[in-house]
């Protein structure tokens, strides 16, 4: 111990002699520590004269009363908002000025997601797919801050994200191959519903373990940081999954490694049945950021400008100084967590109603584009009618596919087939040969 | 004794209770830990006592890939690491301590010969490690992490066997994660105790889609680890870290690789087949000659080399298999 200390006073004597007056004998490899150690930078200068903590971790003042941080030094975050609950612009100035066409286009977009989620609710609820998440009350937040992203922005999800993929243009043919894992399906029937992914529209496969993809967008907007092509990276997750320690390594992964992404986090109130209350105690999601040393904002959920232009500013500052920028969005669920679940048991319908018939986001953008008479009862109709059509036609062709072929089983595991798995396949083909009358073979690709 | 000296750097502030308190702090400055290891004079005899034995045997030298240099397998590993960033500018190294060349200096140089954007430090998070490295790998690139000891790999378990392991599969192959591979110093030195000794590929064995290979020697590594890099596939790469300097081979300076899944036969035999890897094949190197001689009986020696997934056709190759049952 007594040595360690030596050393240590050593040292301090080195950095000192290093600053004051560099002939002194000092041992060369403390003199170097200053600047350099292999080329990488060491902490700022001590300095013992000064009144102020020398400290590696921390630069501040010192005080002399003892003084715990409160956890809520402001009364909460603030939620930045462009429109009011009747859809009507706060601050001209905040308003994104978008054109008609987009305009509509998000709408239809939300109204598409909404729809196609009550198609295939339903269809589970028939017994036709094993399962569904709907994204009721969430299409702000998907349509917002898609919008705001380039095309060529990979997209980390969480799984109740379907706009964000719907709003790139993902078909819903191919939504629908995928809830029915039928032979269209990109992901080859390997997952349960709602895993969707696309190669072509930069959007990584959903995985089912929460907050995974987390440390992964650090480490995918690091690569692209170094390709310099512009391109950042977006990664959603919900306020359950913030909690995982996934999560803690990506903030401070990006933070550190100065990388541009962007967190979105859709704070909806519950992860399944357990409310925010007991999912954490500080100010949200977004009460994190300052913690990593990354800029944050809270935005709310259900105003698809204000979810744009947060997004928006967030990704063009994100690339521009490569920092990762923390985006919480306040929403509320509207559906039951899943079709594994009946939210009855733990909130009341009195709450779910607020928000469905009060605050929704696709309400808000209506009134928005009702006041420009951009779209009146007639025009909805008219859209309801067709997108309904649009939803069933999918949902009809993707349940008269055929099953993926079983070989796929095997395939993929590696990038190559290993003699191991080729003798598994060979073992199945034989038994589902010996045992035809259980394998119904003709209801799956050849 | 680089396990030591990490040991060390983490007691010395709280507990004190340390033997070779200038070891932790030299390391903690940033000053190469060579004059620390074994091989050196610094070792005393109570210490070597409770080294595991065993006789490094170097492989014989080969030219088939151009010239060799004497090098000891940490030295074979950074040079691997070195061909890799000179070759493919994509490739980034990465975990806690590796900028300054590592605490078992398996990465020294590599920051000032290529950047700091590529041989780089990260928060002490394991679980980070892998999830960056593999997102890294998803956006195209080539993802070296380092986790410092194979025993602090389990925090990233999940990444590792969930997400590593099933990226291909379950995306229906739009996404992978080949190009990551993990790097852990591994196995036991014979003074890092319950937790600087483990080695848990056992853990990883039953996990398909991730690939694992663990060297013998200075050439195998160099040779495995150039083809866990290149390999489209996840790979953990196990250094036995008593071998880090003990071992010395002539290792071929140009890049070459070893295929993955392909066993060697050491030595013929035909009584027995001992199958062993890493460190331990020099163990059974002796148990086969000492098997000979005190009880005439002839082992046939495998060395498996990639743990997952294996190479069952020279293992339960029909004489070996004969010779196992005997
Ligand atoms: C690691 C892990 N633990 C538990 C689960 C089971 N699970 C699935 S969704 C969920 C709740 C997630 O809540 P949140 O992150 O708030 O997202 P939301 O469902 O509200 O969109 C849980 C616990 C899981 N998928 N992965
Ligand atoms: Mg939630």
């Amino acid at each position: 111990m007594a040595a360690v200390r030596g050393v240590g006073r050593l040292l301090r004597i080195g950095c000192y002699a290093t600053r004051q007056t560099p002939v002194l004998t000092t041992p060369r490899f403390l003199q170097q520590r200053r600047f350099r150690v292999n080329g990488v930078q060491c902490q700022q200068p001590f300095d013992s004269t000064a009144e102020k903590p020398q400290f590696p971790g921390a630069s501040a003042e010192f005080i002399d009363h003892l003084e715990f941080i409160k956890p809520n030094v402001i009364s909460g975050i603030p939620v930045y908002r462009v429109m009011d609950r009747q859809g009507q612009i706060i601050n001209p100035s905040e308003d994104p000025q978008l054109s008609k066409e987009t305009v509509l286009n998000f709408y239809q977009k939300m109204t598409l997601l909404n729809t196609m989620d009550r198609i295939l609710y339903e269809s589970q609820r028939q017994g036709r797919i094993s399962f569904y998440m709907t994204n009721y009350g969430e299409e702000g937040t998907h349509i917002g801050s898609a919008a705001a992203l380039d095309p060529g922005d990979l997209v980390f999800g969480q799984y109740r994200e379907a706009g964000v993929l719907m709003y790139r243009g993902f078909p819903l043919d191919l939504f629908m191959a995928q809830c029915y894992a039928n032979a269209d399906d990109l992901g080859k029937g390997r997952q349960m519903p709602v895993h969707y992914g696309s190669k072509d529209l930069n959007f990584v496969t959903i995985s089912s373990p929460l907050a995974t993809q987390i440390p992964q967008a650090a480490g995918a907007a690091y690569a692209l940081k170094r390709e310099n092509e512009n391109r950042a990276v977006i990664c959603y997750f919900g306020e359950g999954a913030a909690s995982e320690g996934d999560a803690h390594a990506g903030f401070n992964f990006s933070a550190t490694l100065e990388c541009p992404l962007i967190f979105f986090c859709r704070n909806n109130g519950y992860a399944i049945s357990t409310p925010t209350n007991e999912q954490y105690r500080g100010d949200g999601i977004a009460a994190r950021g300052p913690g990593y040393g990354m800029m944050s904002i809270r935005v709310d959920g259900n105003d698809v400008f204000a979810v744009y232009n947060a997004t928006k500013e967030a990704r063009r500052r994100a690339v521009a100084e490569n920092q990762p920028f923390l985006i919480e969005a306040m929403t509320y669920r509207i559906g039951h967590h899943s079709t594994s679940d009946d939210s009855s048991a733990y909130r009341s319908v009195d709450e779910v109603n607020y928000w469905d018939k009060q605050d929704h986001p696709i309400s808000r953008l209506r009134h928005y584009m009702s006041a420009r008479s951009w779209w009146g009862e007639e025009e909805e109709r008219a859209w309801r009618k067709q997108s309904r059509k649009l939803v069933m036609e999918a949902f009809e062709k993707a349940e008269k596919r055929l099953k993926p072929k079983p070989d796929l089983l095997f395939s993929d595991v590696y990038q190559e087939m290993t003699p191991n798995l080729e003798k598994q396949k060979e073992a199945m083909w034989r038994h589902v040969h010996q045992y035809k009358e259980h394998y119904p073979v003709d209801l799956y690709d050849k | 004794m680089a396990a030591a000296a990490r040991f060390l750097l983490r007691s010395a502030s709280s507990k004190g209770a340390v033997s070779n308190v200038s070891g932790g702090v030299h390391s903690c400055l940033g000053v190469s830990l060579v004059k620390l290891y074994p091989s050196g004079s610094s070792t005393s005899k109570s210490q070597r006592r409770n080294v595991s034995h065993f006789t490094f045997q170097p492989d014989p030298e080969t030219t088939k890939y151009g010239p060799t240099q004497k090098m000891n397998l940490f030295q074979s590993v950074t040079s691997a690491l070195d061909n890799t960033l000179a070759t493919d500018p994509t490739a980034v190294i990465f975990g806690e301590d590796v900028a300054f060349g590592g605490v078992f200096r398996c990465t020294v140089g590599l920051r000032d010969k290529y950047g700091k954007d590529r041989v780089f430090n990260t928060p002490l998070c394991e679980q980070g490690i892998v999830g960056f490295g593999i997102g890294v790998a998803v956006a195209g690139a080539t993802a070296i992490a380092e986790i410092q000891f194979a025993d602090y790999i389990y925090p990233a378990f999940d990444q590792i066997v969930n997400e590593a392991a099933k990226y291909r599969y379950r995306s229906g192959n739009l996404f992978n994660c080949g190009n990551l591979t993990i790097r852990a110093p591994w196995g036991c030195v014979g003074h890092g105790s319950l937790y600087h000794s483990q080695s848990p590929e056992a853990f990883f064995a039953h996990c398909p889609g991730i690939k694992i290979a663990i060297p013998r020697g200075p050439v195998q590594a160099k040779g495995l680890l150039l083809s866990c890099i290149a390999d489209q596939n996840p790979c953990i790469f196990f250094e036995p870290k008593i071998l880090y300097r003990a071992a010395v081979d002539q290792v071929p300076t140009e890049p070459y690789t070893i295929p993955l899944s392909q066993a060697e036969i050491l030595q013929e035999g035909s009584d027995v087949t001992l199958v062993a890897w890493g460190t331990q094949v020099h163990v059974m190197r002796e148990v086969a000659t000492m098997a000979q001689e005190k009880l005439g009986v002839s082992c046939e020696l495998i060395d498996l080399q990639t743990i997952l997934p294996w190479d069952t056709d020279t293992v339960c190759k029909f004489d070996s298999a004969q010779k196992a049952v005997k």
